[in-house]
């Protein structure tokens, strides 16, 4: 594995080469630093595949055994490195199979570089051989999309696609590459692209919004901070903390916001949402002053918006100007980057102490962990739990793994749970809830952070979506863990049937097949656990393993994820069981 | 909030797929397009949309707002009928005869302060330019005659306020 990585070289290019398009291409790659991409090739890519095959000292590409497996390994990459992904597919059924990595990029704000092949530009519009309108399909889940026809314009294109993708809110950008450009020469330069005269990525910050949320914070007797994946993004994490800590601000994180902050720091109360911690959602409606920053007000995020937070003066700070005021109204909105705003903050907050306000949030933890906690940690009944399963993963991994989840109710358990000491460790699909997320998206974190270790948490469902990558990690020896908390059910589907369909369980029981047998015909090391007995000894072998290591557990078959807003209810009514 | 028209005005790059990535917004919305129009701007190399839509106000900034999102798009605006200079042109083809043979046809035109275009053997072509429901009034009018063909353009529409795309221009290109 560690020699995977192909040897990353300086490419520096003043005077103008003659070059083939798809040469152009790999350039203007190794220019934005780029030595891993994700990928499966076709009729219309070809000559790019070809000059990858020429530069593969110093490009690695990786072929995932689906299209959206690339998305997604490019992605976990991308989260875990803060560098842009790059994924690459063929024209037609290759590009429309990463339509939902992309997807799920947007929403998420990851940034990512596709690169599609195209039919060529004369046969454009002719329905020829696998031509499909990917710029047309993936315009409403892209940052921004450009098709290239000519081969002379690749480098200005390729510079601005990183640019964008990167700048600001990050995001997927998908860039449709006509075979007659790639083959076609042009005269190759390359300049890194530092704007577009139509596209401010980062606002002005305001220095009177600045104050007037210094002295709502002054003097706010309950103030409570809110904090999302704009932290992680802008890598505003110690500022966050030294704001927490020196105006003594109780703060909780949405499901992407985790490990921006330490999960035992004091002032960490958990996780708001659906399935997050009773204190942080009930207390949402007693604050008097929430800060939001760097998260946008997603409704698995508020319940209902009629009930949320309506007592309390909202303070948002954002580096999107569209979030501000479209779910939730702010009565001060920040613009900007979250450290450049946070800094500029803290020196006008007063240092402060809300210990009795904090307190609230103890008070509510001792009930949650009463019902629901003790339960799912320590269970005494006979069936294992998920959350005995993070559990020990907590304690093998010290606190220092990069936990990627699918998507369900193993995802719920996971976040809810699991520790982390660093930022950027949690990866999971919050925006647009993914299944078949995580074993693609954990290759991708690993390649990204090779000196952490990275285990896959999926469901027995969502696992089987990408089942597949199996083969990238046996190919490459890629050290991931794969855990499959095995329900036999699509489980947070059936958890809503019981609760909402009067356990009416349509299509939600699972007839699986042996889990290991699939891990072990892709020869990666595996084993099952039935009994409690077995757990902590797997979860310990795993963790010690230095090859990829797949674990089944199989877990009670119809537990429920408590606590839990019911959709369209408040966060107030949040029920414990 | 009260439904009430809205021109939204936006200012972008003239560049291939931006229409479509416009008109996304509004149909991830669910939200009708009234009416389009695309033109240059009074800024060389700088596009103007000039979209209606009938929504509330809340409607209005949020669309507004994810449009200017978008990477090529410069700045939008949103206006209500009040704020702004607004007009729409539509083409009526009729057959000829009509022109001698019905004495009425001739008051219409005079009322409704058309203009002849141009006049063949088998027709002729009126043009109107106007608020909505003069062309409406217009068209009713002359629709007991017949009409061969009737178009109308989108609205077009200036605000009342300055809209300093310019300086928005300059100050992007100094960062
Ligand atoms: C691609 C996709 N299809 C459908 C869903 C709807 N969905 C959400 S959770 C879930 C069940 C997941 O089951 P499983 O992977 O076994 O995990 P569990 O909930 O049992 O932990 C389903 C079907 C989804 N999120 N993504």
């Amino acid at each position: 594995m560690e020699t995977l990585r192909a040897q990353k070289k300086e490419s520096k290019k003043k005077t103008p080469i003659r070059i083939s398009g798809a040469e152009a291409i790999i350039h203007c790659l190794l220019a934005e630093g780029v030595d891993l991409i994700y990928g499966y090739p076709g009729g219309a890519i070809m000559p790019v595949y070809d000059e990858l095959y020429k530069f593969q000292d110093k490009l690695t590409h990786i072929l995932t055994r689906h299209e959206q497996g690339a998305t997604h390994a490019a992605q976990g990459y991308a989260r875990v490195s803060g560098k842009v992904g790059v994924a690459m597919a063929t024209s037609g059924p290759g590009a429309t199979n990463l339509v939902t990595g992309i997807a799920d990029a947007q929403i998420d704000s990851t940034p990512m570089v596709c690169i599609t092949g195209q039919v060529p530009r004369h046969l454009l519009g002719s329905d020829a051989f696998q031509e499909t309108d990917i710029v047309g399909i993936s315009t409403p889940v892209t940052k921004w999309n450009y098709q290239i026809t000519k081969a002379s314009e690749i480098p200005e294109i390729m510079a601005k696609a990183f640019y964008i993708a990167r700048s600001g809110r990050p995001g997927p950008v998908l860039i449709d590459i006509t075979k007659n450009a790639q083959f076609d020469e042009l005269d190759f330069a390359y300049e890194k692209c530092t704007g577009v005269r139509s596209y401010k990525p980062v606002p002005e910050p305001d220095l009177k919004a600045i104050e007037a949320a210094a002295s709502l914070i002054n003097n706010a007797k309950k103030p409570y901070i809110v904090f999302g994946q704009g932290v992680i993004l802008g890598e505003a994490e110690a500022e966050l903390k030294a704001l927490v800590e020196k105006a003594g601000i109780p703060a909780a994180w949405t499901i992407l916001g985790l490990s921006a902050m330490d999960t035992d720091h004091p002032l960490n109360v958990g996780m708001v949402g659906m399935h997050g911690n009773y204190g942080p959602n009930v207390l949402t409606n007693e604050c008097d002053v929430l800060v939001a920053i760097g998260m946008r007000f997603d409704d698995r995020v508020t319940g209902s918006l009629d009930t949320y937070a309506k007592q309390a003066k909202v303070i948002h700070l954002e580096i999107d100007p569209a979030e501000i005021n479209k779910n939730v109204k702010a009565d001060v909105a920040i613009l900007g980057d979250a450290k450049q705003t946070l800094d500029l903050l803290l020196p006008l907050v007063k240092k402060n102490d809300h210990s009795e306000w904090k307190n609230e949030f103890d008070k509510k933890y001792q009930i949650e962990y009463d019902t629901v906690i003790k339960n799912d940690i320590t269970p005494t009944k006979e069936g294992l739990t998920m959350g005995e399963v993070i559990e020990q993963i907590n304690i093998a991994s010290e606190h220092k793994a990069v936990i990627v989840t699918d998507v369900g109710q193993h995802q719920m358990i996971a976040c809810r749970y699991a520790k982390f000491k660093q930022s950027k460790s949690n990866i999971t699909s919050g925006g647009l809830g993914t299944m078949g997320f995580a074993l693609p998206a954990a290759i991708g974190a690993k390649m990204g952070a090779m000196d952490r270790e990275v285990v896959a948490i999926a469901g027995d469902g969502g696992y089987q979506m990408t089942i597949q990558e199996l083969g990238v990690i046996f190919q490459h020896n890629v050290p991931v863990k794969i855990v499959v908390l095995n329900n036999d059910h699509l489980g947070m589907v059936r958890q809503w049937q019981e609760l909402f369909f009067e356990s009416r369980y349509a299509s939600t029981v699972m007839t699986n097949p042996d889990f290991v047998k699939i891990a072990e015909g892709y020869h990666i090391k595996s084993r099952r656990v039935v009994e409690r007995s077995d757990l902590k000894d797997a979860v310990t072998e795993m963790i010690a393993s230095k090859d990829p290591y797949f674990l089944e557990v199989k877990v009670e078959k119809e537990d429920n994820v408590f606590p839990m807003i019911p959709s369209g209810a408040s966060v107030s009514d949040i029920r414990l069981k | 909030m009260e439904n009430q028209w809205y021109t939204i005005s936006v200012y972008s790059e003239n560049n291939i797929g931006l229409l479509n990535r416009i008109s996304g917004i509004f149909l991830k919305r669910h939200i009708n397009i009234e009416s389009l129009n695309v033109s240059k701007s009074e800024i060389e190399d700088v596009s103007k949309f000039t979209i209606v839509i009938f929504a509330t106000e809340n409607w209005a900034r949020k669309i507004v707002q994810q449009i200017e999102k978008q990477v090529e798009v410069i700045k939008a605006y949103y206006h209500t009928d009040d704020e702004t200079i607004y007009q729409e042109s539509a083409l009526f083809k009729i057959a000829s005869n009509l022109l001698f043979d019905e004495r009425q046809i001739q008051n219409i035109i005079k009322e409704s302060n058309s203009q002849i275009v141009t006049v063949a053997r088998d027709f002729f072509v009126l043009s109107k330019t106007g608020r909505r429901h003069e062309i409406d009034e217009m068209h009713d009018a002359l629709e007991p005659y017949g009409i061969m063909q009737f178009v109308r353009s989108g609205r077009i529409a200036v605000s009342k306020a300055t809209m300093p795309i310019t300086n928005i221009l300059a100050e992007f290109q100094n960062q």
